[in-house]
């Protein structure tokens, strides 16, 4: 690898380009598995389906989340959404052999992985797909997960980017280990609070220099941990406004950073709900609606927040007049709700509800469903809204959870890409072999500094 | 699994194919066109060395017929991880998954995870309790957990899935644990996995002989092999499936055997010479052994040479199994397909 510097820019510069990823989500009430034609979420056949469709469509990335441990509801395992899913980087692996240029994302959290481990398997994924590996960083912290796991529950919420941060500096220590490409291997030392690492690692750098990194923090610390560490930034802002404003905050924390502006890339989650006409759209998102948020599932919703059996209630009747219990937080009830808070919700849902004239199911579907993800309307329409945010570099694409398994990209692949083609802001062809090339990230300089590091520390 | 061993199955060891996706690929059908049953994948910690997971998955959605198996650490390796991952294996493999349970006693494998290095019988504990961790996971979601019923909007019925409440037993040698469950995948193709173990790691406080399927068994010389997987046999009972464990080197391109012979690792039982003193060896050992595993010196080269004169002549004398298409690695073995150990308490499950 020649050592050379990138010009670092100050001022942000759209490529006028976007880009798609794909997120086999397994995990969610967004994929319908009530239709026909709805397929498993375990078989081999299905993945390949997906990779293979989002590859012919020139897509730049697979994504798999991280299953710690199964969800619960009211104390049970929740039983009304899919649910059940492979191991991130095993499934990665096994689709190296069945594609050829797509990168391949694996969500992997820095609380229940030891660091040398996981930068060796990651390692072992981009050179066994010819650097196409990447890490989406994830931090999770509670007990409740822990309990599947050798430490348990070992680290304060507060603590989580910090322990994150470092982790994710010895994986890229660990990546950056190798003198050349045929080795010797720099020793890997690292003392920390709640581990350390010594290590000689095992494997040298890929053709990509190593796995590119997501993130998918939003509060101000894992914004900031985003603008130091990654590649791309997975962002829950894709409303063009809102997507716009992301980017200037990002841009400035980059800077403040010591990164150029264009450093991090940005692609927020989103849904594509299209059809030839905007009236056929519009039906086909009822129809979609309404098999992502079936009766049963609006009333287990308010279960979560109302710590109480609510069956009893009509899902198309009003939003119940019993109160929730309240009781200490529990994790299975949803991040960062208090018991305390409940009664304050469910009054002011309650209020809500009535204002707007809104059954259960309604209700619930105007929460859950994802308003401000979804684009929804004909192929021009959605790739002439899609070319703006091109044009001004609102975002660098978009990682599209497809609400059916395995054919929710057809659509998009065989009528929104070409419509976006022909508008000049999608890719016709695959830049190169890697996942950082296809990205068009700059490859990671090992300066003289960071190999004393590696060394010294 | 009975005594009566005969005809056999062969695996062979695939370290050497390196790290990239079609080397990996080329070795796994060459082994597999060549008629061996099972690949199996190094994980011994040494430079070059990818992930062996990761290098069996690659190949699973590539190959057809022969078994994938992968060495995976117990020792410094989290169970549930494991576990997932393994049951994984199984799903992109069509349910030709199996796992060579291996137990690192290796100062530079605990300092790489800040651990305390384990040593003799803890070594053992760690491999039975990481098993049974396993074990108990692949059974937790139940056959038909996942029922995708429309009419009362249940996508999985949940008393068909079990937490599994797994504790690290009293006077256990390493840092306790404990795994809740269930697991996040639904149970393997297979059920459980064919689990397998050298066989020194089977014994009263280590692993029990239950816990496995099969044993790797590895002597001095090739001539000790046949009495030692007797002896084995002896002690384990008929339960246990017995492989022996050989490197190969072949004489090859005019280049004769001995030549090449400094490539072996030592240790274990060799065979170095011609394809026709190879063949009556292997069809004498499958009389005593129910599997070899081979150890090739030199991948590719030795590889060609089984393939082309040692496996077809064994296979005429009726010495190999038949290779099925899309058969589980259970098959192979003799394995029924077991139902979960949490299916008889489904009337009071989930509580």
């Amino acid at each position: 690898m020649t050592q050379h510097t990138h010009a670092k820019s100050e001022v942000f510069k759209p490529s006028g380009q976007i880009q798609f990823g794909v997120f086999f989500q397994g995990v969610n009430s967004g994929t319908i598995w009530k239709a026909p034609e709805s397929g498993s979420q375990t078989d081999f056949e299905s993945f390949r389906r997906i990779a293979q469709t989002a590859e012919r469509g020139l897509f730049a990335a697979f994504f798999l989340g991280e299953g710690l441990r199964l969800r619960e509801h009211l104390g049970r395992p929740h039983a009304l959404d899919v649910a059940g899913r492979p191991d991130a980087q095993t499934m990665l692996a096994a689709l190296a052999s069945v594609t050829k240029n797509i990168g391949l994302v694996a969500t992997q959290n820095t609380t229940y992985n030891d660091p040398a481990d996981l930068a060796h398997r990651l390692a072992s994924l981009d050179l066994i797909s010819g650097g196409r590996a990447a890490w989406n960083i994830v931090t999770t912290d509670n007990a409740w997960t822990g309990a599947n796991f050798r430490r348990g529950g070992y680290l304060d919420h507060a603590d989580r980017y910090k322990h994150a941060e470092a982790f994710v500096e010895t994986a890229k220590r660990i990546w950056d280990s190798w003198e050349t490409a045929d080795g010797p291997a720099r020793r890997v030392l690292h003392e920390g609070q709640h581990y350390t690492v010594d290590v000689t690692p095992r494997l040298p750098r890929s053709a990509q220099y190593r796995p590119v990194l997501f993130q998918a923090g939003d509060s101000p610390e894992g914004r900031n941990f985003a603008a130091r560490q990654a590649d791309v930034i997975f962002s829950a802002h894709p409303k063009f406004d809102d997507a716009v404003e992301f980017r200037k905050d990002l841009v400035e924390r980059s800077l403040a950073a010591g990164r150029g502006a264009n450093a991090v890339q940005i692609m927020p989650a989103s849904e594509f709900i299209l059809a030839a006409t905007a009236e056929e759209a519009a039906e086909k998102k009822e129809w979609v609606r309404s098999l992502q948020i079936g009766p049963q599932q609006a009333v287990a919703y308010l279960e979560q927040f109302w710590g109480r059996e609510l069956s009893a209630y009509d899902p198309d009747g009003p939003l119940p007049e019993i109160d929730p219990v309240v009781e200490e937080t529990s994790e299975t009830r949803g991040s960062g709700f208090h018991g305390a808070k409940a009664r304050q919700l469910a009054d002011q849902w309650r209020a809500e509800a009535k204002d707007k004239g809104l059954s259960i199911r309604q209700f619930v579907t105007s929460k859950t469903a994802r308003i401000d993800s979804t684009f929804t309307g004909s192929y021009t329409a959605v790739a002439d809204q899609l070319a703006e945010y091109a044009r001004v570099g609102a975002v660098d694409g978009f990682n599209i959870s497809p609400w059916l398994i395995p054919t929710g990209l057809d659509d998009i692949v065989n009528h929104l890409v070409p419509e976006l083609q022909e508008r000049g802001v999608y890719p016709t062809e695959y830049r190169g072999s890697t996942l950082r090339e296809n990205l068009g990230l700059e490859t990671p300089v090992r300066s003289a500094d960071e190999a004393a590091e590696a060394v010294r520390a | 699994m009975s005594t009566s061993s005969w005809p056999g199955f062969l695996a062979i060891e695939l370290d050497g194919a390196g790290w990239v996706g079609a080397d990996i690929a080329r070795a796994v059908l060459a082994a597999e066109s060549a008629g061996f049953h099972a690949a199996t994948f190094t994980d011994a910690p040494a430079p070059g060395r990818a992930n062996a997971l990761q290098r069996a998955a690659f190949a699973g959605p590539v190959s057809r017929t022969i078994a994938l198996v992968p060495e995976v650490d117990t020792v410094y390796t989290e169970p549930f991880h494991i576990s997932t991952q393994l049951a994984s294996l199984d799903y992109v493999s069509g349910g030709r998954a199996g796992w060579i349970v291996t137990a690192a006693e290796s100062p530079e494998a605990a300092a790489a995870v800040g651990r305390s290095s384990a040593t003799g019988a803890a070594l053992g504990q760690e491999a039975a309790a990481s098993i049974e961790v396993s074990r108990r996971l692949w059974d937790s979601w139940e056959d038909d957990a996942v029922i995708r019923d429309v009419a009362t909007g249940r996508y999985i019925d949940v008393d068909k899935l079990h937490y599994v409440d797994f504790e690290t037993p009293a006077g256990f040698a390493g840092a306790g644990y404990s795994v809740k469950g269930p697991s996040i995948i639904p149970r393997p193709l297979q059920g459980q996995l064919p689990v397998l173990a050298v066989a020194s790691l089977i014994g009263d406080g280590l692993v029990p002989a239950d816990a496995v399927d099969a044993v790797l068994v590895s002597a001095p010389t090739a001539e000790l092999l046949a009495a030692e997987v007797r002896d084995v046999r002896a002690r384990l009972g008929a339960s246990v499936a017995v492989v022996a464990e050989l490197d190969v080197v072949l004489d090859s391109l005019g280049q004769a055997a001995a030549s090449r012979r400094e490539s072996f690792d030592g240790g274990r039982a060799a065979y170095a010479g011609t394809a026709a003193g190879l063949t009556d060896f292997l069809a004498d050992l499958l009389k005593e052994a129910d599997g070899v595993r081979l150890h090739p010196a030199s991948l590719f080269v030795d590889l060609e040479e089984l393939g082309r004169l040692v496996l077809p002549e064994l296979r005429r004398r009726g010495a190999l199994r038949p290779v099925v298409q899309d058969g589980a690695f259970r098959d192979l073995l003799g394995l029924p397909r077991p139902v979960s150990r949490y299916a008889s308490a489904t009337a009071s499950a989930g509580k």
